[in-house]
């Protein structure tokens, strides 16, 4: 973010959001299968999808530009979590009771109309993530709204969905979907759009996910809340933001499309000022591929290579200069271009501003520019790849041309890992909407609407109090437990544990974690079981408390597989030896009579009477010895008593 | 676009249709709802017919359909439509020229006969109904690539379910694939046709139509058209493939071959199954692979052709043409509690023959046997076929199947069950008497029968 030191404050910031979070579920939404990502791919199978109309008889633009990139998908379905219905091979059955209920009980919490019928809907995706070229969406609810810090806040829609595959690979040509996640409920909500501050949103997000969370009927773990933003300043259009994970990326995404939006408007103010007519963008298409066939540039011997290549240029009435016009540090119309043509898996595309460069010499560039008889007002781009491609794509370039001089084009834009945007496909409209004819309509009863009044969540403040009040932890504690993803987790620890007090254990699974994942170590490689694990070892005292995050640290780091493995490597003795000391005399103390009249005979009954006591909290051999040793002192000590005694 | 005349506000009725009547509001009209609890503004939709009485659907300007109860509109009205903002969606013209802008390849044609297929249908909210698309620019717009094969002249000749078709249907196809096989311009006839029943239509047509010109290739799909995970396009590029490259000729089913969008299966119209509700791959051929599988341009041939007796594609070739059924056929499953007064039954209500499917290599219970033998003597024909729909009759290995032997019923070797049953109403309708109807059976007239199946 350093680069971009530009003053935001003036500009007029408006921000939608919508969050998606995956429910609880004990099936998918439209089968019986589990949503759990388990099990071994065991079926794989090829699809294509095609643009379909709306029931109005047009196609979404979303949908044409994906048609365009012509891929192939490759899906695996596991044993054990995917059926024919996920295949696209069976209809989909009657919708889950518990997520449409839960869908109802959410709608309620966030003061909304519900519906007095549902309908369920395909919203038309070919991008491969859905096997059926859908997703399917029940619009539940509308008009409600969340107060947060004192601020009300419209909810314009709630919807409830199907969770898509979840992508695998991408190589430009196929796409590899696994199958185990499409299905899963999804509740979508979207607040009306606000006038607020990055960092206000953030607040916003994070009241609404609680609520959500304290529901208790939605997933947690990373990967089950997602965010959308729209995003859009005074004077520009509105512009969608798919895939923010955390909250803390959400600030950034939208910090950086202020800027980038506001360069374009920049950008549209300079075209403005040359006159240019939008209309006439883009008349002149020439076939150069006979220009740039003998090019020293790598990058067009590499797409030549390919059967089918060609290159194209397109000629840009009175824009010379613009192209390639930064108003802030990477903010182009150029860069734009380049994501836009990268999406339809083309790697050649170049623009009269960067030229001559990257191998393509001034000759080149002068046969271009006669070939597209240009003026020196005028710029050009090449764009190369299979043919079928490079047509869809200069299509899209000139539209794209067209939408600059207007400033901010309307599209759907996707997060990156450094939390800035790229471009993902146009704006889809209302046209992607078909009804789902496989699935009757739903008449809402009032009835089963006053049940679930009952179910309503409590405010945040409730809840917190009552968590401070059951596990006597301080506030701060307990809201950083509730939001964290081991909530659940962590009522059932607390719940089991004699020994241990809530503080250390809710302490443990956020400050100690977060500090360590901060570091960079990844937290998805310890799981609930030896989270329960590691704790169970410390209520039956075989683990110092302070060995805890030292046990965290090697499981993160992937020295040790298992606790007993972190265990070993870590060298940890310290309280365990004393208590298996203890545990040992106690129970040689209790067996004398039989220790003197056997002797040596009696280990195995008193090795049998330690393992009952210690087993999991040492090892056996460690015992053995440990017992032995003693055994050997108290006989040696009782043989010279008794010869005393002779 | 035109509004439908016989029914403006298809689906509603009693309480919602009054108050849209009551305010002069048809299907299709923007309408602008005032609730309770709030305004709603969108497109008022058709009702499906199942649904209650109580409310009226919208298609919001989101795109969402929603229903709103009676019980709460305080006003309805008629209002504007408005431009929607932000809204540059591809009309159907757009979408070709984008994708495609590939000439149409007119050497060659192929006709293409609707029989209520779904290869290119959408819901028409003006109708309320889903409405085939048959003209020729929708079917392009739907599988632009035909355009590289040949120049398709769509017909719909029905608009049924498959479920729906009867007997009579069958003639009255067969009649206009003969008109067009006739005209000798093309190189092949498409049906495209519901999935349901398709293989009873693809063994009508084998019989009704023998000596064929040219391939008869009936396609379907399992997947609706209006989904962009259809097999319809897949199914319909592999039967045009196959009508313009194949060397044999005869009735053909073109399915999906597996899961993939990469084969598509032609099956033999005698010889093949729906077997699954609802997968692509549901058609089977039994007893033999399918005679050819599709791959993009490529005609893969089964090497088991060689144990059939497939005809040759020759455009010079004279048709034979029996198009007529009788339809007093009965095709009767036995199971353990079968009453034997059903085949009685049959014999007092008129029917001419009687198909059994019977267990394992075609036997019913002993307790039929005298019900069978009332039958065989007042001159009703008795076929046997087994419901193990896999593998060959073989009624002299067990008494049981001896003893039905003697009462008089006629096995028919390894013809699948709804084959035998058609091939019995062809027969009927086709015979003098039940002497030649019975000799027609026992005949191997269209691969139906194959006295040597593959491992």
């Amino acid at each position: 973010m350093k680069s971009l030191s530009v003053d935001l404050t003036d500009i007029k910031l408006t921000i939608g959001i919508e969050v998606h979070q995956q429910l609880s579920s004990k099936s998918k939404l439209f089968c019986g299968c589990k949503p759990k990502t388990t099990g071994n791919n065991t079926v794989t199978f090829f699809r294509k999808m095609r643009p379909t109309q709306s029931e109005m008889g047009t196609y979404d633009p979303a949908v044409v530009f994906e048609f365009g990139k012509m891929r192939t998908m490759k899906y695996y379905s596991s044993d054990t979590s995917s059926c024919l219905v996920e295949a696209d091979e069976e209809p989909p059955h009657e919708v889950d009771d518990y997520s449409l209920e839960t869908s109802l009980i959410i709608s309620l919490a966030l003061n909304s109309i519900i519906c007095d019928e549902l309908h369920t809907m395909r919203k038309i995706v070919i991008d491969g993530s859905n096997t059926s070229g859908f997703q399917r969406t029940i619009l539940i609810a509308t008009d409600g709204y969340l107060d947060v810090n004192e601020r009300r806040i419209g909810v314009q829609s709630i919807c409830l969905e199907e969770d898509a595959a979840k992508l695998i690979s991408d190589d430009g040509m196929v796409r590899e979907y696994g199958l185990d996640r499409l299905g899963v409920p999804l509740i979508e909500i979207a607040l009306k759009p606000v006038t607020c501050t990055p960092e206000e949103m953030a607040t916003i997000a994070l009241s609404l996910g609680r609520l959500l969370r304290a529901s208790k009927r939605v997933a947690r773990g990373l990967g089950s809340i997602r965010q959308d933003v729209n995003v859009s300043i005074e004077d520009g259009a509105v512009v969608e933001v798919k895939g923010i994970q955390r909250l803390e990326d959400l600030v950034k995404v939208i910090r950086y499309e202020m800027v980038r939006q506001h360069g374009l408007l920049k950008i549209a103010e300079m075209i403005k000022s040359r006159k240019i007519s939008p209309h006439y963008l883009g008349e002149r298409i020439e076939d150069i591929t006979g220009i740039v066939a003998k090019s020293s540039s790598n990058v067009i011997s590499r797409v030549l290579e390919d059967m089918n290549a060609i290159f194209k240029a397109v000629k840009v009435e009175g824009f010379r200069g613009m192209i390639g016009y930064e108003p802030y540090p990477g903010i182009r119309l150029g860069k734009q271009i380049s994501e836009m043509v990268r999406f339809y898996g083309l790697r050649g595309v170049f623009h009269s501003d960067e030229l001559p460069g990257y191998g393509i010499k001034d000759e080149e560039v002068q046969a271009i520019k006669n070939k597209l008889q240009m003026n020196s007002e005028d710029a050009f781009v090449v764009v190369g790849g299979p043919k079928d491609k490079v047509d869809f794509a200069v299509e899209s370039i000139i539209h794209m041309f067209k939408m600059a001089t207007a400033g901010v084009p309307p599209e759907t834009r996707a997060a990156t890992l450094d939390g800035k945007t790229v471009y993902s496909r146009p704006k889809p409209g209302a046209s992607r909407m078909y009804p789902e004819t496989d699935i009757p309509s739903i008449p809402v009863n009032k009835t089963q609407l006053s049940k679930l009044t009952a179910l309503v969540p409590k405010p945040m403040d409730q809840i917190i109090s009552s968590l401070v009040d059951k596990y006597g932890l301080n506030r701060k504690l307990a809201e950083q437990i509730f939001d964290s993803d081991y909530f659940n987790l962590f009522e059932e620890i607390a719940a089991s544990m004699k020994k241990i007090r809530p503080t250390f254990i809710a302490s443990k699974l956020t400050e100690d974690l977060l500090n360590l994942e901060r570091h960079g170590l990844d937290r998805s490689l310890i799981s609930d079981d030896i989270i329960v694990d590691i704790f169970c070892r410390i209520d039956q005292e075989a683990l110092a408390k302070e060995s805890v995050a030292l046990i965290f640290e090697k499981l993160m780091k992937r020295e040790a597989k298992s606790v007993e493995e972190a265990i070993s490597v870590l060298g940890i003795t310290t309280a365990s030896d004393l208590e298996l000391d203890n545990a040992i005399d106690f129970i040689l103390k209790e067996n004398l009579p039989t220790i003197y009249e056997k002797g040596f005979g009696s280990t195995g009954t008193l090795m049998g009477k330690c393992m009952a006591k210690l087993r999991g909290k040492a090892d056996g051999k460690k015992i053995n010895s440990i017992l032995k040793a003693k055994l050997e002192l108290i006989l040696e000590s009782h043989i010279a008593k008794t010869d005393r005694g002779i | 676009m035109s509004f439908a005349t016989k029914d403006e506000l298809p689906g509603y009725k009693e309480k919602s249709e009054k108050l849209l009547r009551e305010h002069d509001i048809l299907v299709g009209n923007i309408v602008c709802v005032k609730t309770d609890e709030k305004e709603f503004r969108g497109l008022l939709l058709p009702r499906y017919e199942s649904s209650d009485n109580n409310h009226i659907v919208i298609k919001l300007e989101n795109g969402y359909n929603i229903g709103i109860s009676t019980s709460k509109i305080r006003a309805i009205e008629k209002a504007e439509k408005q431009t929607p903002h932000n809204e540059d969606s591809f009309d159907r013209k757009n979408i070709n020229h984008l994708k495609y802008n590939n000439t149409l390849n007119a050497e060659f044609k192929i006709a293409l006969l609707g029989t209520g297929g779904t290869i290119a249908s959408r819901i028409d909210y003006r109708t309320g109904g889903v409405s085939a698309n048959l003209s020729a620019s929708d079917i392009y717009n739907s599988v632009p690539e035909l355009k590289k094969y040949a120049s398709i002249e769509p017909e719909a000749f029905l608009n049924e379910a498959s479920e729906n078709l009867k007997p009579g249907d069958w003639t009255a196809i067969a009649h206009r694939i003969n008109d067009k096989i006739s005209s000798k311009q093309y190189k092949g006839i498409i049906v495209s046709h519901g999935t349901d029943t398709m293989h009873y239509t693809s063994a009508a047509l084998s019989f009704a139509l023998q000596n064929l010109p040219i391939p008869v290739i009936l396609v379907g799909a399992q997947r609706s058209s209006d989904r962009p995970s259809s097999d319809a396009a897949l199914n319909l590029l592999g039967a045009v493939v196959f009508a313009l490259k194949a060397s044999i000729s005869g009735v053909f089913v073109c399915m999906h071959a597996n899961l993939s969008d990469d084969a598509i299966a032609c099956h033999l119209g005698t010889r093949v199954r729906k077997n699954h509700t609802s997968r692509r791959d549901a058609f089977e051929s039994i007893n033999f692979p399918p005679i050819t599988i599709v791959r993009g341009e490529i005609l893969e041939m089964s090497v088991q052709e060689a144990r059939l007796s497939l005809k040759k594609r020759d455009e010079n070739d004279n048709i034979i043409f029996r198009p007529d059924f009788d339809k007093r056929v009965l095709l009767l499953k036995y199971y353990p509690a079968f009453d034997p007064m059903l085949i009685d039954y049959a014999v007092a209500t008129g029917y001419r023959a009687i198909v059994l499917e019977g267990t394992g290599l075609g036997h019913v219970g002993t307790e039929s046997l005298p019900a069978i033998r009332r039958a065989v003597e007042s001159g009703i024909l008795v076929f046997m076929t087994s419901q193990c729909i896999w593998g060959r009759t073989r009624m002299t290995v067990y008494e049981t199947g001896r003893d039905l032997l003697d009462a008089g019923v006629i096995p028919l070797s390894d013809m699948l069950p709804e084959t035998a049953t058609i091939k019995a109403m062809w027969a009927l309708a086709n015979s003098d008497s039940t002497k030649m109807a019975v000799k027609l059976m026992k005949q191997n007239l269209v691969n139906e029968m194959s006295m040597s199946i593959p491992l």
